[in-house]
């Protein structure tokens, strides 16, 4: 028997900060303020902490994983519908809500320094307090339905927070797109839980895994739709080919909101999803062959626009698409402990990049064009030193945490026949992509002449330069446990495979192939945007056109404009706002309202107003009752009858 | 004399004075302008009423019909003095108990 971890407090820690901060934030004094706002993500890590010692071997011995935790009381309980309130603790959850928690808590202590200055500091901090408890509640949730709820949350939270300057139409905007995108991928993951309700009759993933497990006989079919659904809801919130035109537009909000939810947290929660029900995705090899080409495709396609863009967070929010795409790739391959490695590591140098992207973007003033940097190696020399980890991770050299993680992908990708040899293949482009892209953000910003107003960047405080610095540490060391350990720790929960063909020296062949792949993008951006400078421009003058595709992002925000958009908004105006709510529903009303009008002005001459007629028409109505009454119509009846039948019979 | 006194004066009797006293009420809450007399035709229906009432209830030797009476006299009581109430606001507003000519109910 377990001891009680008491894991109902890492949601509710938060809760209660986001209630504390959101009801009275305004009132209170600003480092009050500041201090619920750590102390509750701090709590919450360090209840994970608690619960992640007893099974690493520290502390008191707390029993074996998984562990669940149930609330007493039911929550639905309707016919062969039963859920409840339960978080499982798990291998998967562990990891997940070490990162959570800790890069989340990371990132509050820099949105100190990052958000010192703003108004609306207290609904900032609520909010992001408000994320860390549905994010927790989405890691913990021991069935569909609960995870449901927190993946709606964390959707709620990151609208409020990409709309966090509501007086901008852009960033208002912004919100918006993200909430309706991500609805389209909820409503299929509802469809998802629906058939799974419908074929297996519970929603606890625990139960799903049994049931599967018992009878082989669950291959393809409808296995393979739920699959496909919950995969389809998985790319709404990891911002996969077709539904992640929301991710770079939520680049809108504070820069410590995309490096927590837009970057390490929130839009890993598909990735953890398909990990959390890999099970179904094991039965049906057609929906892992689909996550695994959606993966690949939105790695290149993503990481083929970051290539040009100009804004360093939209770079950055492209690239984390990108990187989304391999973890996507990687489950699709059934390596699902490879995902989840990536997803750790992403997160520690994803998060790392925009903080500091966040830094210079502080620095200097607000602006985020890339062009307009340039030279600021000297000026915010931590800030360099760390971005040039992050850089390094994310581009997979050795021995940057980011190389593992990519790495074991690629590996997992390689060994899967013919199939998974294209797919490595698209993988090596993307890491190529990516090395070009991101010594090119590099070379830009801090590299070369400063080509920006600012000649004297603001400092960073040191609230926003000790994240920064641990999370560099976490960028450089965070891969070091390797792949080998991590996957056997994480076995129990998401299964280990073993993929025939595999052997340590085509591993370390893979392994060099990467890094001079990722070599050859350094060695590309260097003789871009160092050696020749005017290089850039030239080869975006030879191919106008490619030039033109990249740098509006394949059009496809005008191409679901004019397709999904326009007709919705022409089909609302004039079928569903003049035919059917102008035209039936109105019509209906105006017409019965018509029909009252009409009847009242007949009737209304009755009412004369004077008391007398009134009387009158009630004396006489009593006269007709009492006639009525008095009156024996039975032998009336009859006598006319009579009258009637004697003239006939004349 | 003796004779006549001992005999019971018939039902029809009771219900004929009844109905000669209710259509007298009907006649002058019809016709008078007034708002007073209004009032007390209306008293004169009631009373009408209940004196059938007793003439049913001595007739069958049942009580519901005294008690019928009482609760009568009762509601009679009450809306009398809210009627009362209503008609000097109404003259006090009006400087008029002219049925005819309060009838600004209407549109």
């Amino acid at each position: 028997m377990n001891a009680p971890l008491h894991l109902w407090l890492i949601p509710l820690l938060p809760f209660a900060g986001f209630l504390l901060n959101g009801i009275l934030g305004r009132g209170l004094p600003k480092w009050l303020v500041t201090t619920v706002a750590l102390l509750a993500p701090l709590a919450a890590f360090g209840v994970v902490l608690n619960a992640a010692a007893g099974f690493f071997g520290f502390g008191p011995a707390t029993g074996s994983l998984p562990y669940i935790e149930t609330c007493p009381i039911p929550w639905i309980d309707a016919g062969v519908l039963h859920v409840n309130f339960s978080f499982v603790l798990d291998e998967l959850s562990l990891v997940m809500l070490l990162v959570v928690t800790g890069v989340g808590f990371l990132i509050h202590v820099y949105s100190v320094g990052y958000m010192g200055d703003e108004e609306g500091y207290a609904r900032y901090f609520s909010y992001l307090n408000l994320f860390l408890f549905f994010m927790t509640v989405l890691v913990l949730a021991g069935n569909a339905l609960v995870m449901f709820v927190g993946w709606e949350g964390v959707g709620l939270a990151s609208y409020l927070l990409i709309g966090f300057y509501f007086n901008k139409k852009s960033a208002a905007d912004a919100g918006k797109k993200a909430f309706i995108v991500n609805r389209i991928g909820d409503f299929s993951f509802l469809i998802g839980m629906f058939l799974l309700l419908a074929n297996f009759g519970t929603l606890t993933f625990s139960e799903i895994a049994a049931k599967l497990g018992m009878d082989p006989g669950w291959q393809g079919g409808v296995v393979t739709v739920i699959a496909l659904c919950l995969m389809l809801g998985a790319a709404g919130k990891s911002a996969q080919l077709p539904l992640y035109i929301w991710l770079p537009d939520a680049m809108e909000g504070p820069t410590p909101v995309s490096a927590l939810i837009h970057a390490a947290t929130m839009v890993t929660a598909g990735v953890y999803m398909i990990a959390r029900t890999h099970v179904l995705f094991d039965h049906s090899p057609f929906a892992l062959g689909v996550v695994a080409v959606v993966g690949a495709a939105t790695a290149v396609f993503a990481a083929t626009i970051a290539l040009v863009q100009t804004d360093i967070k939209r770079v950055l929010a492209y690239s984390t698409i990108s990187q989304l795409g391999y973890m996507f790739l990687a489950c699709g391959v059934a390596a699902y402990s490879a995902a989840i490695f990536h997803l750790v590591t992403h997160a520690f140098f994803k998060a790392l990049l925009f903080l500091a992207a966040g830094a210079v973007i502080h620095a200097i003033g607000g602006e985020q064009d890339l062009r307009k940097m340039g030279g600021l190696w000297k000026k915010l020399p931590v800030t360099f030193a760390v971005t040039t980890a992050g850089v390094l991770a994310i581009g997979g050299f050795f021995p940057f945490a980011g190389f593992f993680s990519k790495d074991a992908i690629l590996y997992a990708a390689f060994l899967q026949g013919p199939g998974g040899k294209a797919l490595w293949f698209v993988g090596l482009v993307t890491a190529l992509l990516t090395s070009f892209y991101m010594f090119r953000l590099w070379y830009l910003a801090f590299l070369g002449k400063p080509r920006g107003e600012s000649e004297h960047p603001h400092a960073t405080p040191w609230s926003m330069q000790g994240p920064l610095v641990i999370l560099a540490l976490l960028s450089i060391g965070g891969g070091w446990i390797g792949m080998e350990r991590f996957g056997s720790f994480l076995a129990p929960a998401v299964g280990a495979r073993t993929a025939e063909g595999g052997s340590a020296q085509l591993e370390l062949i893979l392994s060099i192939v990467a890094v001079a792949v990722a070599l050859a993008g350094w060695f590309v951006a260097d003789l871009m945007y160092r050696q020749q400078p005017a290089r850039a421009e030239e080869l975006a003058a030879a191919y106008p056109g490619g030039y033109r595709m990249l740098a509006h992002k394949y059009y496809v925000d005008e191409i679901y404009g004019a397709v999904v958009v326009k007709p919705l908004l022409g089909i609302s105006r004039y079928v569903l706002e003049w035919v059917v709510d102008i035209g039936l529903i109105g019509g209906t009303a105006w017409l019965l309202a018509g029909i009252a009008t009409l009847t009242g002005t007949i009737l209304q001459r009755w009412q004369s107003g004077n008391l007398r007629s009134y009387a009158a028409w009630l004396a006489a109505g009593a006269a007709a009752l009492l006639l009525f009454v008095l009156v024996p119509w039975d032998a009336v009846l009859a006598s006319l009858t009579a009258i009637h039948l004697g003239i006939a019979g004349h | 004399m003796n004779s006549l006194l001992a005999q019971e004066v018939p039902l029809s009797w009771y219900l004929l004075l009844s109905a000669a006293l209710f259509a007298l009420g009907v006649v002058g809450f019809l016709i008078k302008r007034n708002l007073i007399t209004v009032f007390m035709s209306i008293e004169l229906m009631l009373n009408a009423v209940n004196l059938s009432f007793v003439t049913f209830a001595h007739q069958w030797h049942a009580v519901k019909g005294q008690i019928f009476v009482f609760f009568v006299m009762m509601v009679a009581a009450a809306e009398a003095a809210v009627g009362l109430a209503i008609i000097i606001a109404v003259f006090r507003a009006r400087a008029t108990l002219a049925v005819d000519r309060i009838d600004l109910m209407k549109l």
